[in-house]
């Protein structure tokens, strides 16, 4: 083992592993945090917190995270690069190391145009892949990025995002391969819709056997309504929603179409079970924590295996 | 090179209300390509502040003189005959220019008349785009010479993010996706392995991390 992460100990006993999300709310509200992840408790194996996802401003990832793991629960520490430099970057690890948070998850983050400072200065100090290189570095090394021995360094178990999605399609696999030089231990994805790119995407990642070295999660979000299935499709950059689930969606009428949208989600995991090289599923369930456990359940991930 | 925009007139009109003499002086390199602030430029403004501040009952007398280069004290001194006769100076120069001045004339207020926006090229007529930040370790070697720093919105040295789609950038359809245009580059040079090079952590030291920059050439001295 490289870490003390539960997520890793799920992966090398072989079980498929699953996550899913909880974004700190807009106010000093410790009670809102254990209250999304108290829905997860038992039905996941640990719990992304996002870090002022869509570049608004929100309790801090790590701040979340440290209420989620008093509970007795797992965090995953969500970093975006944007807000950050360098050394605030780390000293935050440390920190999130010293109250035991060991898995973390490298990202660069939404640009600040969509969020709710759009005049902010973007920090991009370093990119999403440098920024796993930092930690992996901190973890082999026991070295800072500027060079500087570590006291008790903190061994991260390093995650990074995947959007099979976004173009250039073909330099995507070409992208996951750096991540895992960089130092990549496991891949969350984007919400995967379309299937058959994402199997395409995987059998490219498992001809250069990517998956040898790195643990990849297939991202799911349930579609509530046929009108977030078309927001998701038109509005949102680097997502695939095929028309296909969109009209799926929309022959119902309103009142059916959330029972419809996890149904399909329980219909994507059953068959990414069988992809080679997925190796557990993130359930991003935005503002929709309390269906997880019935996905869970319903995908036959339940009850989660001891590690 | 540097472009620049003219400032709105009207908050042009403040910056000088005070002043009743000014120098208006333009530049005859940058802001003259990029149509802010060269010879024809700074007789428009001349004009328009001269007609709008009538039309308030005010008026100001303006001096005009286009520099063959703001940036360059040996220009600068062109301005020393006609500086006394002058309450303050408009440059529409980029900020390069402006400093110039304030430098050479210590007791003169000097003001923008235009924003200084960013290093690029023309793409067509009537428009300009970024092509260079200055970080000071150029890196277009690697990256089939489009620069991720200065075209990426999120300036990702090791490939594009999550939100490239269609090759244009998340943040809107009028901006190009740094990273398509350098795969698309590397693929026609048949260069595609040299995406997988890792960047490691850039020193921005070479750049403005390390504040104010000056190159020193003892062979020129």
């Amino acid at each position: 083992m490289k870490t003390e992460s539960v997520l890793e100990r799920m992966f090398k006993a072989g079980h498929l592993a699953v996550t899913s999300e909880c974004g700190p709310p807009r106010g000093a509200l410790p009670e809102k945090v254990r209250e999304k992840a108290e829905m997860l408790r038992g039905y996941v194996d640990a719990v992304n917190v996002t870090d002022n996802q869509t570049a608004m401003v929100r309790m801090s990832s790590l701040t979340a995270c440290i209420l989620i793991r008093q509970m007795g629960l797992h965090p995953i520490l969500q970093m975006v690069t944007r807000d950050r430099n360098r050394l605030a970057l780390q000293s935050d690890l440390l920190g999130a190391y010293a109250f035991d948070i060991n898995t973390m998850l490298c990202l660069s983050g939404d640009h600040p145009h969509f969020g709710d400072h759009p005049t902010a200065a973007n920090v991009y100090d370093l990119d999403s892949i440098q920024l796993i290189q930092t930690v992996h570095t901190m973890r082999e090394h026991g070295k800072f990025q500027g060079g500087d021995d570590i006291a008790n360094p903190p061994k991260m178990f390093i995650g990074a995002a995947a959007n099979p999605f976004a173009d250039p399609f073909e330099l995507r696999v070409r992208r996951l391969a750096k991540k895992a030089d960089a130092g990549a231990d496991f891949i969350q994805t984007q919400c995967i819709y379309n299937l058959d790119k994402f199997e395409k995407w995987m059998e490219g990642v498992c001809k250069r056997r990517l998956h040898e070295n790195l643990f990849i999660m297939a991202g799911i979000t349930p579609l509530k309504s046929a009108g977030m299935a078309r927001y998701m499709q038109k509005k949102v950059p680097g997502m695939d929603v095929p028309d296909e689930l969109v009209k799926r969606l929309a022959a119902l009428p309103k009142d059916k179409q959330a029972e419809e949208g996890i149904t399909i989600a329980v219909e994507a995991i059953e068959r990414l079970k069988k992809v080679e090289g997925v190796c557990g599923f993130h359930i991003m369930a935005i503002e929709w924590e309390h269906r997880v456990p019935e996905i869970v359940r319903r995908a036959g991930l339940y009850p989660r295996p001891a590690v | 090179m540097i472009t620049a925009e003219r400032k709105p007139i009207q908050e042009i009109m403040n910056l000088v209300s005070p002043y009743k003499n000014l120098l208006l002086v333009g530049c005859n390199e940058c802001v003259t390509v990029c149509s802010a602030g060269g010879r024809k430029e700074v007789a428009l403004l001349s004009s328009a502040l001269q007609v709008a501040f009538m039309k308030s009952g005010r008026i100001v007398h303006i001096q005009e003189m286009t520099l063959e280069r703001q940036c360059d004290p040996e220009y600068i001194e062109q301005l020393v005959p006609h500086i006394d006769s002058v309450d303050a100076v408009l440059s529409l120069a980029c900020g390069c220019g402006v400093q110039e001045i304030a430098r050479r004339f210590k007791e003169k207020m000097v003001f923008p008349g235009v924003n200084t926006k960013f290093m690029g090229a023309s793409e067509r007529p009537g428009v300009w785009a970024e092509r260079c930040q200055g970080c000071g370790d150029c890196l277009l070697g690697v990256t089939g010479g489009i620069c991720p720093i200065a075209r990426c919105s999120k300036r990702l040295q090791n490939g594009p993010c999550g939100g490239s789609s269609k090759g244009k950038c998340e943040i809107g359809p009028d901006v190009d996706c740094a990273w398509q245009l350098i795969w698309d580059r590397l693929k026609a040079l048949g260069l595609q392995e040299r995406y997988e090079t890792l960047l490691p952590a850039k020193n921005w030291r070479n750049g403005r991390g390390g504040g104010p920059r000056k190159i020193v050439r003892e062979d020129l001295m």
